[in-house]
C-alpha cells in the first residue's frame, strides 16, 4: 500500500505527476466541481498534536471527494489512558481505509505504517518530517515559478525542529535548488540532514544573516520558532523574535520572488508583507486541499481522470 | 611475545579495533555476573591493523545473533570457534542491512522510547564503511561509540 512517510517515498517523476493531479483537482478543491472519487472511503485523521491547517485541509480534501472522516485526538480517547500507538493503530486499521497521523514522537508515522495494512500519510512526526506540507509547498512554488528546477531558496527560522523545512529541503535539492539555511546557531538544521542535502545537492549555505540573501532569492520560506519544542522557556527566549521580515526588507527583491510560511506565524512575518505581490502564504495554505486530495487518491489507488467534471 | 594462551574450548575474537574489547564484553553481556574465564589483551601490535584487541571466551560458543551485535563495533573482527585447542569453525561477522532487536534507538524522542510499544527495535545499516546506522523509525543517526549502552 502507498504510505507517505518522507519525501524519499516519492520519485521526482511521481512528485511532478502528483502536482499535475492536484492541478486537475483544483476546481474540486474550490468547490466548483463535485467529484466523488472517494465515495465510500473513510479517512482516520489522527492528530496527537495541535493542528489547524493540516487537519482541516485533509478533512476538506476527503469530504470534497465524497469520502468520510473520523477524527481522533489524544484528548477524549484511550490515548489519554496510556494506550500504545500500536494498539490505537489496530483500531484505526479496522475503522478506516486510510489514516493521516500527526504525533509528537519522531518515527511515529513509520511505526504506524509498520503496524497496520492501511496506507499511512505522515502529517508530522515530532521534529521529523512533514511530506504532505512539502507537496503543497512545491505546488505553490511551481504555480509561481512555472517550474521547480534550479531555484534559489532561503529557509529561515527554526531549522532544527522545523519539520516542514526538513522535508522541503530534501525535495528541493532533488530538483537542483540552491539552498541558504538561515537560523540562529542553536536552531541550525540537524547535521545529518545537512550532510544528506550536500550529498544530493548543489549549493548549501548556512548563515545567521537573513538580509544578505533576500535580493537574490526566488523563494523566502519563513518559519516560526517553535516554543513548544524547547525544553525550557529560557532557551526559547534567547532566540524568540530573532528574525522579522517586513515589506521594507523586500524593496530590492526580485519581482518574481515569493514569500512562503507554513503558518501559524507569530512575529517573524509582519503583516506589512501580506499586501505585497510576494506574499503567497495564504494561497499556500489553501493549496493543501488539492495536493492532499491528490495524495489521498494515490494512496487509495484511485485514478484521477484527465478532465475532472 | 605471546600475551594470551590458547584456550581449550570457546570463542576467540581477533582483530578487534584497538581499545574496544571492553565495549564488546558489555555488548555480549559478559562484563558482569558470568563465570566463563575470559582472556583479554588490548592495544597489542597487529600487522593488519597497527594495533588491536583480542578476546578469548572459554566454554562459550557465540551464536550468530551475538556475533551480529559485535559487527556494530568490530565489523572486521575474526571469530574462531575453538574445540579441543583447535579451530573447529571460523565464523563470519555480517552486519547485514538491518539490526532487529539488537540495540534500541538512542534518540530520546523516538517513538520506540515507550517500552510498552511492541514492534521490534530496528536499526538500518546505511553504510558499512564508514559505519553509519540509523533508526528505521525516526531515522536518527546512532553514535557508534555509545551503541553498547543501548544493547537490548
Amino acid at each position: 500500500m502507498a504510505d507517505l512517510i518522507t519525501m524519499d517515498d516519492l520519485t521526482n517523476e511521481e512528485i511532478i505527476e502528483l502536482l499535475d493531479i492536484a492541478q486537475r483537482l483544483l476546481p474540486v478543491a474550490k468547490g466548483d466541481v463535485y467529484a466523488p472519487l472517494l465515495q465510500g472511503k473513510v479517512l482516520g485523521n489522527l492528530f496527537f498534536e495541535n493542528s489547524t491547517r493540516t487537519r482541516m485541509s485533509f478533512e476538506t480534501a476527503m469530504k470534497r471527494l465524497g469520502g468520510e472522516v473520523l477524527n481522533l485526538s489524544s484528548i477524549g480517547s484511550s490515548v489519554a489512558k496510556g494506550e500504545t500507538l500500536y494498539d490505537t493503530m489496530q483500531m484505526v486499521n479496522g475503522y478506516s481505509d486510510i489514516a493521516v497521523i500527526r504525533h509528537p514522537r519522531q518515527g511515529a508515522a513509520q511505526y504506524s505504517a509498520d503496524a497496520v495494512e492501511i496506507p499511512i500519510l505522515n502529517a508530522g512526526d515530532g521534529a521529523g518530517n512533514h511530506p504532505t506540507q512539502t507537496m503543497l509547498d512545491l505546488f505553490t512554488i511551481r504555480e509561481a515559478h512555472g517550474d521547480l528546477e534550479g531555484l534559489n531558496v532561503m529557509l529561515v527560522g527554526d531549522l532544527r525542529f522545523g519539520r516542514t523545512t526538513h522535508s522541503l529541503s530534501h525535495a528541493l535539492v532533488r530538483f537542483g535548488a540552491t539552498l541558504t539555511l538561515v537560523s540562529p546557531k542553536s536552531l541550525q538544521m540537524p547535521a545529518e540532514i545537512v550532510s544528506d542535502l550536500r550529498a544530493n545537492g548543489k549549493d548549501i549555505t548556512e548563515t545567521e544573516d537573513m538580509s544578505a540573501g533576500i535580493n537574490s532569492a526566488d523563494v523566502i520560506y519563513m518559519t516560526r520558532i517553535q516554543k513548544e519544542r524547547f525544553p525550557d522557556d529560557d532557551e526559547y527566549a534567547k532566540v524568540a523574535g530573532i528574525y522579522k521580515l517586513t515589506a521594507s526588507d523586500l524593496g530590492e527583491a526580485k519581482g518574481s520572488m515569493i514569500v512562503m510560511h507554513p503558518l501559524p506565524r507569530v512575529n517573524e512575518l509582519c503583516a506589512s508583507v501580506d499586501s505585497t505581490k510576494h506574499a503567497k502564504y495564504f494561497e499556500q495554505a489553501f493549496n493543501g486541499v488539492p495536493t492532499r486530495m491528490a495524495l489521498l487518491c494515490r494512496s487509495l489507488g484511485i485514478k484521477v481522470p484527465k478532465k475532472v467534471t | 611475545m605471546r600475551r594470551v594462551t590458547a584456550i581449550c574450548n570457546g570463542t576467540a575474537i581477533d582483530h578487534i579495533p584497538s581499545g574496544h574489547a571492553l565495549q564488546l564484553l558489555k555488548m555480549l553481556r559478559l562484563d558482569v555476573g558470568r563465570s566463563n574465564p575470559i582472556s583479554l589483551v588490548m592495544n597489542v601490535p597487529s600487522g593488519k591493523m597497527g594495533r588491536k584487541d583480542v578476546l578469548k571466551i572459554e566454554d562459550r560458543e557465540l551464536n550468530q545473533e551475538e556475533l551480529d551485535r559485535l559487527a556494530l563495533i568490530a565489523p572486521k573482527a575474526s571469530v574462531a570457534i575453538i574445540r579441543n585447542y583447535a579451530v573447529a569453525e571460523k565464523r563470519r561477522i555480517d552486519l547485514g542491512e538491518e539490526l532487529v532487536n539488537i540495540a534500541r534507538c538512542s534518540f530520546s524522542n523516538c517513538i520506540t522510547q515507550n517500552p510498552n510499544e511492541p514492534l521490534p527495535h530496528k536499526l538500518r545499516v546505511i553504510s558499512a564503511d564508514p559505519l553509519e546506522i540509523r533508526c528505521a523509525y525516526c531515522n536518527r543517526e546512532q553514535d557508534i561509540d555509545e551503541i553498547a549502552d543501548y544493547i537490548l
